[in-house]
């Protein structure tokens, strides 16, 4: 439970930042690609989820 | 293809919905009442749980928690079921959890009242309350994740997913906020100290804004604009881009609080790097909801709904650009510690959570009891009472903001302070007193829709299971299009909760792994040694009584904070603050550098009644301290549990402690009657005297204790 461990010093802190903001533009781009790139009809289809209540699968 | 036949569960949507407008108007009454006992301080009674200190984490923990809680779970529980076509996955569940969290709720508002607090904002409650939290919040995340799993619906529409974003985020949040030593039933210390435990803290209060205040809150705008407004949400690519930046993006926002502090500078930069960059997807959230509105906007003419969710809409747009603004460091050193925070917050609160609730709530209860809306009058006057509660709170909070914060760094030609604290609280408050209307026409606006609602009750007919069609889910869904790796994690939740809770773990572990573990980050400062066992007591006090809620204790960088109260606060200073009590607001001055700046007496004078010393203060008085005995018998407890959290008492020490303390408490006894003071050692005066006295001394050189 003791803090007694810390490190006298971390060689290149500043690589954490840089990991995080690499996975985050990463996975940006792709998570934009595929909304942008998605088909029509699924997104269509998602989109009225909410609104009919008695919709089965429509294709 | 036959369809299957099940009932939504209606009834645990009224509890919640019943519990939301109960605890609404609850808590907005105690933010009330601590509104005008800033203007009116006789308000505070005299009794210690009506003290400001007391109440304040009363009215926090009741907006949020179990306002803007049961108003999440009255929306989650509505739409879920009909987003995924089947029935909650346990009725079991749904009674334990609607029971649970009122339970939390009840025994939090009695334990705050009674003083039973961890001094940390918006985690306040005690340890034994932390355990059930994370049981009840573990139940409803089965409930949900299992409704999920039977759904007849393959694709997750956006509003599960900030459900799920939700769930996972608020898990991971409070658990590691909570990690603290118990030293008694409602007694624990944070298990992180100064610097780390303020950004812990933070990390976690910025990402409680974000999680539980915002996140539900997108998700049930997604399913009940569109409900009610009969048309899909404008553009449901950007729904989904939206999702996966703000979750992203809002963990790095929490070092905005802490600007200008002793926090790391490297980490200070990053929280305000991120907050600027949270502008897009939060603004993109709100033109989402507000497009969709696009050519309907005579329906909003008419319909006091719509209007609700467009000002709600509005009102987030406007807090999410004066957050980041905010978080910019030349902003910050004029806003921080002043009511531009609170300004800001309710914004944020009154118009994004307070008017969304509101219009679910106009927009539900009828249908839940197949009827109409008892007045769609009161509804309108409802808004317009709502709105004028909002520009009366907010802009009197603006203009006492700048006002406090110029005065704070006005200097005469000759180079002197200019302004006392005290002649910045006093000119000030008539804004406050403009803000307590505000929140009366807010709070009145509120009254009217629980009337309102209960006539439509009254006169309607409630169908608790409400029958209902669909289709199960076929053996091949079909996809149109490419197989994009989405479409797949979109129909595995489980796998989409694991997910988020990496993509949102990233953030918090990036920033705080290296905090913790650079010892440099924290640079030693040789003369601060841990706290006498008095003075443990005096701080414990100081918690209790929720000090923090108006006294700051972080003196930043800027001249005239030097000037005022001392050397600037050094990260180092800190390391022995189970927990860190740097606080958020200056209601009074800071209290950093109070350590030696007044005798004993003066405390003592100044606790019993705070305008003998400072004429004109709008500070409650503590009668009962002189009163109140210390316990005693806490102290080895206490001592363990500390050395536990690494402060360095000697082995064994706690078996003398209570011999220190007796001789320390008769030294401050003594001075006070020199001055003609006449107390007995044991009151807990004494302790806090011994606190405030250590406060900030430490740096100072070597100095007796009780030399004054």
């Amino acid at each position: 439970m003791k803090f007694i461990n810390y490190l006298q010093s971390i060689d290149g802190v500043s690589l954490y930042p840089m990991v995080s903001l690499v996975l985050f533009t990463a996975f940006f781009l792709l998570a934009s690609l595929w909304a942008l790139k998605a088909d029509k009809r699924t997104i269509a289809h998602n989109s009225r989820i909410p609104l009919d209540n008695d919709n089965t699968q429509v294709l | 293809m036959s369809l299957e036949k099940f009932s939504y569960d209606n009834r645990t949507v009224k509890w919640f919905a019943y519990a939301t407008v109960g605890w609404g108007l609850a808590g907005m009454l105690a933010g009330l009442w601590i509104a005008l006992s800033l203007v009116i301080p006789q308000m505070n009674l005299d009794y210690a749980p009506t003290t400001f200190g007391r109440l304040r984490p009363v009215h926090t923990n009741a907006v949020v928690f179990a306002f803007v809680g049961n108003g999440i779970f009255m929306g989650i529980y509505y739409s879920l079921q009909r987003l995924c076509k089947t029935r909650m996955y346990s009725d079991l569940l749904s009674k334990l959890h609607f029971w649970g969290w009122q339970a939390i709720i009840a025994g939090g508002t009695l334990t705050l009242l009674m003083g039973y607090t961890t001094g940390k904002e918006y985690a306040e409650l005690e340890w034994p309350f932390d355990i059930a939290i994370t049981v009840v919040w573990v139940i409803f995340g089965a409930n949900m994740l299992g409704t999920i799993l039977r759904r007849r619906e393959a694709h997750l529409y956006v509003a599960i997913w900030f459900y799920i974003g939700t769930w996972v985020a608020v898990a991971m949040l409070h658990i590691v906020n909570s990690f603290e030593m118990p030293v008694s039933l409602f007694k624990s210390y944070s298990w992180y100290a100064g610097v780390q435990d303020a950004l812990v803290q933070w990390w976690y209060g910025h990402n409680a804004v974000a999680f539980f205040l915002t996140t539900p809150y997108l998700g049930l705008m997604y399913y009940f604009i569109p409900k009610a407004a009969n048309r899909p949400v404008y553009s449901y690519r950007w729904s989904i881009i939206h999702f996966w930046a703000l979750i992203f993006i809002y963990i790095w926002a929490g070092p905005h609080h802490l600007l200008y502090t002793s926090l790391p500078e490297w980490a200070q930069s990053l929280g305000t790097a991120f907050s600027i960059m949270l502008i897009a997807p939060s603004w993109g959230g709100m033109l989402n909801g507000l497009l969709t509105l696009r050519g309907a906007w005579d329906r909003v003419r008419e319909d006091a709904i719509l209007k609700f969710f467009v000002v709600a809409l509005t009102c987030y747009g406007m807090a999410t650009f004066e957050g980041p603004m905010l978080s910019l460091k030349n902003v910050n050193a004029v806003s921080h510690f002043t009511d531009w925070t609170i300004a800001h917050v309710h914004v944020g609160a009154l118009g994004w959570n307070g008017f969304l609730t509101f219009g679910i709530l106009y927009w539900l209860m009828p249908r839940l009891f197949s009827t109409q809306l008892y007045s769609r009058k009161w509804a309108n006057t409802h808004f317009w009472l709502g709105i004028l509660g909002i520009v009366f709170y907010v802009i009197p909070m603006y203009w006492a903001a700048f006002t406090q914060s110029m005065m704070w760094k006005a200097f005469t030609g000759e180079g002197q302070l200019k302004y006392q604290f005290l002649e910045t609280v006093t000119t000030i408050v008539p804004m406050y007193a403009l803000r307590g209307l505000g929140g009366i026409l807010y709070l009145s606006g509120v009254v009217l829709m629980a009337v309102n609602l209960a006539k439509t009750v009254r006169r309607g007919t409630f169908v608790a299971n409400e029958p209902a069609a669909a289709a199960p889910l076929p053996k091949v869904i079909p996809v149109h299009g490419k197989t994009y790796w989405h479409n797949r994690i979109e129909r595995r939740p489980v796998q989409m909760t694991v997910f988020s809770l990496i993509v949102v773990g990233i953030g918090g572990i990036f920033e705080m792994v290296p905090t913790f573990l650079v010892r440099s980050n924290i640079p030693t400062i040789g003369s601060v040694k841990p706290y006498t066992p008095l003075e443990l007591h005096g701080r414990d006090v100081y918690i209790r009584e929720g000090c923090y809620t108006c006294h700051s204790q972080m003196v930043r960088p800027f001249r005239d904070e030097v000037a005022r109260y001392g050397e600037y606060s050094k990260a180092g200073e800190f390391v022995y603050d189970h927990p860190f009590q740097w606080g958020s607001k200056r209601t009074g001055p800071d209290l950093a550098r109070i350590g030696g700046k007044y005798p004993d007496s003066w405390h003592y004078n100044h606790m019993l009644d705070p305008t003998s010393m400072s004429p004109g203060s709008i500070m409650p008085a503590y009668p009962w301290l002189l009163d109140n005995r210390i316990d005693k018998t806490k102290t080895p407890a206490m001592i363990r549990a500390m050395r536990k959290l690494g402060v360095p008492y000697p082995h064994n020490y706690e078996l003398q402690a209570n011999a220190d303390l007796e001789q320390q408490a008769k030294e401050i006894t003594a001075s006070l009657q020199n001055d003609k003071l006449e107390t007995l050692p044991d009151r807990e005066i004494v302790a806090l005297i011994a606190y405030l006295q250590r406060i900030g001394k430490d740096i100072k050189g070597n100095k007796d204790l009780s030399d004054l």
